[in-house]
């Protein structure tokens, strides 16, 4: 590496060549007084304290903007320096509303820090003070206080705004005295395009920007964010028992110092009074009814653990001995750490005897773990968070990456706002990220297979593909060509509505480029055709030799915490933990002698098809932990009818979800931090989940819950803490073979890891596929299973916002997020607003073959004509009354994406 | 900045608006998207609009892929945008040392009293916006006041009136 040498006060200094005079003198622990740098920002140069005396040069430079060169002799302590630092210090602070005691940053300002280092005289500073100018305090946000009047116009907030998070809400506005920080318009931060992600609050060096309810915590605990699945790294801050502060981890692997507006403000669900605290038996003669709601004692009693545990027991036991084991399924959850997930579905295998075990991966990224292994060998995202730092072309298709995996959607715009990397966006709503793309692909929902085929049809035909990377490591070809030259781009146009012109483009964009990778979402993922599409994405892909080489891959980015570990764990009807197959006897075998107990190699019910299980009398009981199905499902009514007759329905939780409210018995789970163990981000990495504060009354961890209930029923699990099952996960599940707590503390492993000295794998296919070659498949476009009608003129489409998370049982109960969203929406252009005689805010009714909804109608060119979106967050709207059951043949994922409605206006105003 | 209600009263007709939008996308097909054709383009804009209304400035933040955030910024630094429409006669009052010693304080005065407004506001009918200048340079005529590009010199509280008389009388 190059280096410099240099001299600073006397002491020889060696830096890297790029670095400026100020982090020599850094490096070299000499302490330069400065407001405005930040290792993490562009040099700025704002704040004039950094000035220093470099030889050969004339006057004072800043050190924050001057690169040290070789043989440069800088001294930062002159009397000349430090005359003009405390003047520029006494302009700075001449100002200052200086209630320091009271201020909420005394303990880290950084003026007074600096204040101290110059000696600043009180007198020097008064005789300066000509005006105090007092700006109102801006207080609209929930989540943050901004007193301009403590601003020393540092910058920090602004830059970090711009060149981190780059939502752009902030800039310097007029001048002179007058300058300040200002939205656009000048208008209270709530109002502006502030994403409320705390970036400015985090980096601000004063009391300008502070959060609301933040108090100085006793300890901090280092823990993995439980609401996305990018697994960012962050700082609780606990006293009394509850969660007072909250910072991002700037060592985290997945967000450097980071955090979106969940991660950063969403945490006082922890302390909500609705949490649960002692377990629940339902009253006797109380029916089982969806949407029940009201008081907690008309439906419920409270109970004792033993009380709970051993009726839960006595009823499994019953079903188990009445109807077989295959009368009974589990339900697992992507919110829980690898240990419940691995805990629960031990005992659903071997305590209840069936494999009737699955969760919400089912929901969103089944096609994907489906097409993923048809393809390559392996479900997962092949590729790293560090990848996209290496990438030149970003294709994003069917993720709405910004609002979804905001700190991903960051990392990308940064990419393209300062490195030039390219950007292809397809994407049926327009989003935040195609401002940034270089072509922007508005296909209609459902299409996507004709989308990729078309995008494949003029890379090969224009002889982009890379032949020796298809000949070398793929089979199946000439298969495929031969249903890909069939998609000329006036099909593809006709289809997909997209213009041949850009479909030329951007398959040029993509077939040129050096390296590339693909993300998706939902949106490829959660159709009937859900699989094709994933196997589209892959087949673009290998045909372009982008994926196993450094800044390439197939990248699902996964919704929840932890659902990549879940299914790892095999928390899915089909497989034992680390995807090893229930009906392969080697395999059976091998966790027949692990678990000491005979196992089922029968495939077990997914999510998807327990509602006509149910219905036909094949499933009688549920034990559900942590999901809430009552939102989540498609078709929510056919959901409810089926759940209302189930027999037996335990539901193990941190609050009286939906679901939970249907439940005959409720056992109270400790929340994320409120136990020990750990989660597997998108990328793989299996990163420790810590334990911060109590949970709250009787709530247990929820493995600890199920080893009570296994022991009642017979079967002694025996565990003594969360890294005794991690020991245990590791010695059968190969890719996990390495992990050990003690190997997570600093940035976790990412899998496959297969034994204790292995470093984790931080991009797959390096050699080669898990399964050998890369397989192309022959994927022909077939529509969505509905489609629009005279009496369902619009296509539905649902998802998520970014100040809320999936059924809204956390993300619903945090004040802030809930003060920024209070209400669920209904988006629609406004062409179709004003056919329907909507303005905004009008509650409006949309109905669909299964059932209807009322919300208020958000106006917005987001929504393509013909199009309305809803998020699924509220159950006041519940979103998924309205979706398809049509399930994807080979993973029974449903179509989430593309259900037909018709909306009519109800004539009451709500404001939304 | 002069208050919002000022502001509202400029709601023009329908028509005009979107004469005005139309002008509007007139204005930025004539430039290439490029960051450094920000001021211009406000020039421009502020010209057709007398000042720079927030659905213009989002439109070129959208046009020359800028933050909003920055446009705004640059528009409230330079002395010379306006963010709150302004009266079509801009009437500036000199208030230079020689037109001081010469009664320019009347002369503001009877223009405020006149208009019933202050220094950097607007008269509600966007007729008159009044400015206070620092010098013009016409020193042998202070006091002076400016409207337009007319310059009137030695004036009186008197002849306030009969200026601003004539000027009403030609509109």
């Amino acid at each position: 590496m190059d280096t410099i040498k240099l001299t600073v006060n006397g002491r020889q200094v060696i830096v890297k060549k790029g670095a400026t005079v100020l982090e020599a003198a850094l490096d070299a622990g000499i302490y330069i007084p400065t407001l405005c740098y930040d290792a993490d920002l562009k040099p700025y140069g704002g704040c004039r304290l950094c000035v220093v005396e470099i030889e050969g040069m004339r006057g004072l430079v800043s050190s924050c903007t001057t690169p040290a060169t070789e043989g440069m002799v800088v001294r930062t302590e002159t009397p000349k320096v430090n005359q003009s630092r405390r003047i520029t210090m006494e302009l700075i602070s001449a100002n200052h509303h200086g209630d320091c005691l009271a201020c909420a940053q005394n303990q880290d300002c950084e003026l007074l820090k600096v204040a101290r280092y110059l000696g600043i005289e009180q007198q020097r500073v008064d005789r300066l003070r000509k005006s105090t100018q007092v700006l109102p305090v801006d207080d609209s946000h929930p989540a943050f206080i901004r007193d301009l009047n403590k601003c020393i116009l540092c910058a920090k907030c602004v830059r970090a705004c711009h060149e981190i998070v780059c939502h752009d809400a902030i800039d310097i506005a007029f001048r002179g005295n007058s300058a300040r920080i200002a939205t656009f318009g000048d208008k209270p931060i709530v109002e502006s395009v502030c994403k409320s992600c705390g970036e400015c609050v985090a980096r601000c060096p004063t009391g300008a920007l502070v959060p609301k309810w933040e108090k100085l915590p006793v300890t901090e605990v280092k823990t993995i964010c439980p609401y996305c699945g990018v697994g960012c790294s962050l700082y609780l801050g606990i006293r009394d028992n509850k969660v007072v502060s909250v910072r991002g981890d700037p060592q985290g692997p997945a967000n450097r110092g980071s955090l979106c507006v969940k991660g950063r403000w969403g945490y006082d669900f922890l302390s909500h009074p609705e949490r649960l605290t002692t377990p629940l038996i339902r009253l006797p003669g109380v029916a089982r009814q969806a949407g029940q709601d009201g008081k907690v004692q008309e439906i419920f009693r409270e109970a004792s653990w033993d009380e709970a545990l051993e009726l839960a027991a006595k009823r499994l036991l019953e079903l188990k001995q009445n109807y077989g084991p295959d009368s009974i399924a589990g339900l697992s959850s992507a919110k829980c750490t690898n240990e419940d997930n691995y805990v629960i579905q031990k005992f659903v295998r071997a305590v209840i005897g069936t494999n009737n075990i699955d969760h919400c991966a089912r929901l969103c990224h089944a096609s994907t773990v489906v097409g993923g292994i048809a393809a390559f060998g392996q479900g997962a995202m092949s590729n790293s968070y560090s990848d996209f730092e290496k990438t030149e072309l970003f294709f994003i298709i069917g993720s709405n990456t910004t609002e979804c995996h905001p700190i991903i959607g960051s990392l990308i715009k940064r990419r393209v706002r300062f490195d030039g990397a390219k950007l292809i966006v397809a994407e049926p709503r327009s989003i935040e990220l195609g401002e940034y793309a270089t072509i922007v692909l508005s296909h209609k929902p459902g299409t996507d297979v004709a989308l990729i085929n078309g995008l494949m049809h003029v890379i090969i035909r224009d002889g982009l593909e890379d032949k020796e990377f298809i000949r070398e490591r793929t089979e199946g070809f000439e298969e495929m060509c031969q249903v890909v030259e069939r998609y000329t781009p006036e099909l593809v146009e006709a289809i997909t509505g997209v213009s041949k012109a850009a479909i030329e483009a951007a398959a040029h964009l993509f077939g040129k480029a050096n390296s590339a990778c693909v993300l998706y979402g939902m949106g490829i993922t959660q159709h009937t055709t859900g699989t094709d599409n994933v196997k589209s994405v892959a087949n673009l892909l290998l045909l372009t030799g982008n994926i196993g080489r450094e800044g390439t891959g197939f990248s699902p980015l996964r919704g929840q915490n932890n659902v990549q570990g879940s299914c790892d764990m095999g928390a899915l009807p089909n497989v034992y933990p680390g995807y090893q197959r229930v009906n392969d006897a080697a395999v059976k075998a091998k966790f027949e002698t692990a678990w000491g107990c005979q196992l089922s190699d029968r495939p077990g019910l997914m999510v998807t098809e327990l509602a006509d299980a149910i219905l036909k009398g094949d499933i009688k009981g549920l034990y559900v932990m942590g999901e809430n199905p009552v939102l989540s499902e498609p078709n929510l009514e056919h959901f409810w009818q089926a759940l209302e007759k189930i027999e037996f329905l335990i539901v193990q939780d941190i609050f009286l979800s939906e679901t939970a409210w249907m439940a005959d018995i409720v056992l109270p789970g400790a929340a994320f931090a409120e136990k020990d163990g750990t989660f597997t981000n998108t990328e793989r990495r299996v990163q420790r989940v810590r334990q911060a504060i109590l949970p709250p009354g009787e709530a247990r961890p929820d493995w600890e819950i199920i080893c009570a209930l296994a022991e009642r029923m017979g079967k002694h699990l025996g565990y003594r803490d969360t890294s005794q099952i991690m020991e245990e996960i590791a010695s059968l599940t190969p890719i996990y073979g390495g992990i050990r707590f003690d190997r997570l503390d600093r940035d976790g492993l990412q899998w496959p890891c297969p034994h204790i000295s292995h470093p984790g794998t931080p991009f797959l296919y390096r050699e080669g596929f898990a399964r050998g070659r890369g397989k192309f498949h022959a994927v022909d476009y077939i529509p969505p299973a509905e489609s629009i009608s005279k009496k369902y003129p619009l296509v539905l489409t649902t998802g998520r916002i970014l100040e809320h998370w999936h059924t809204g049982t956390m993300s619903r109960r945090a004040n802030v997020l809930n003060e920024l969203r209070p209400s669920g929406v209904v988006e629609m252009h406004p062409t179709d607003a004003a056919r329907l005689g909507l303005v905004e805010g009008d509650l409006v009714v949309v109905t669909s073959k299964r059932g209807r909804l009322k919300a208020p109608v958000h106006i917005t060119e987001k929504s393509p004509p013909g199009l309305v979106f809803i998020p699924f967050h509220w159950r006041e709207a519940p979103a998924n009354i309205l979706t398809n059951d049509a399930l994807d043949p080979l993973a029974k994922i449903p179509e989430y994406k593309v259900s037909a409605v018709k909306a009519l206006r109800q004539r009451k105003k709500l404001r939304p | 900045m002069a208050n919002s209600s000022v502001a509202q009263g400029a709601q023009a007709p329908l028509e005009k608006e979107m004469a005005r939008q139309q002008r509007l996308d007139e204005i930025l097909s004539s430039y290439q998207g490029n960051e450094e054709e920000l001021i211009p383009i406000l020039q421009q804009v502020q010209q057709v609009f007398g000042y720079l209304p927030e659905p213009a400035m989002k439109k070129i933040a959208k046009f020359l892929k800028l933050p909003e955030s920055t446009i705004f910024g640059v528009g409230t630094f330079y002395a010379q945008f306006k963010l709150v429409p302004s009266g079509r006669n801009i009437i500036r009052v000199c208030r230079g040392t020689a037109c001081h010693v010469r009664g320019a304080t009347g002369i503001l005065g009877e223009v405020e009293k006149q208009l019933g407004i202050k220094p950097g506001e607007s008269t509600s009918d966007l007729e008159y916006a009044l400015e206070a200048i620092a010098c013009f340079g016409s020193c042998a005529l202070a006091p002076v006041m400016v409207i337009g590009n007319n310059v009137y010199g030695r004036m009186t509280p008197a002849k306030v009136k009969e200026v601003l008389a004539n000027v009403g009388a030609e509109r």
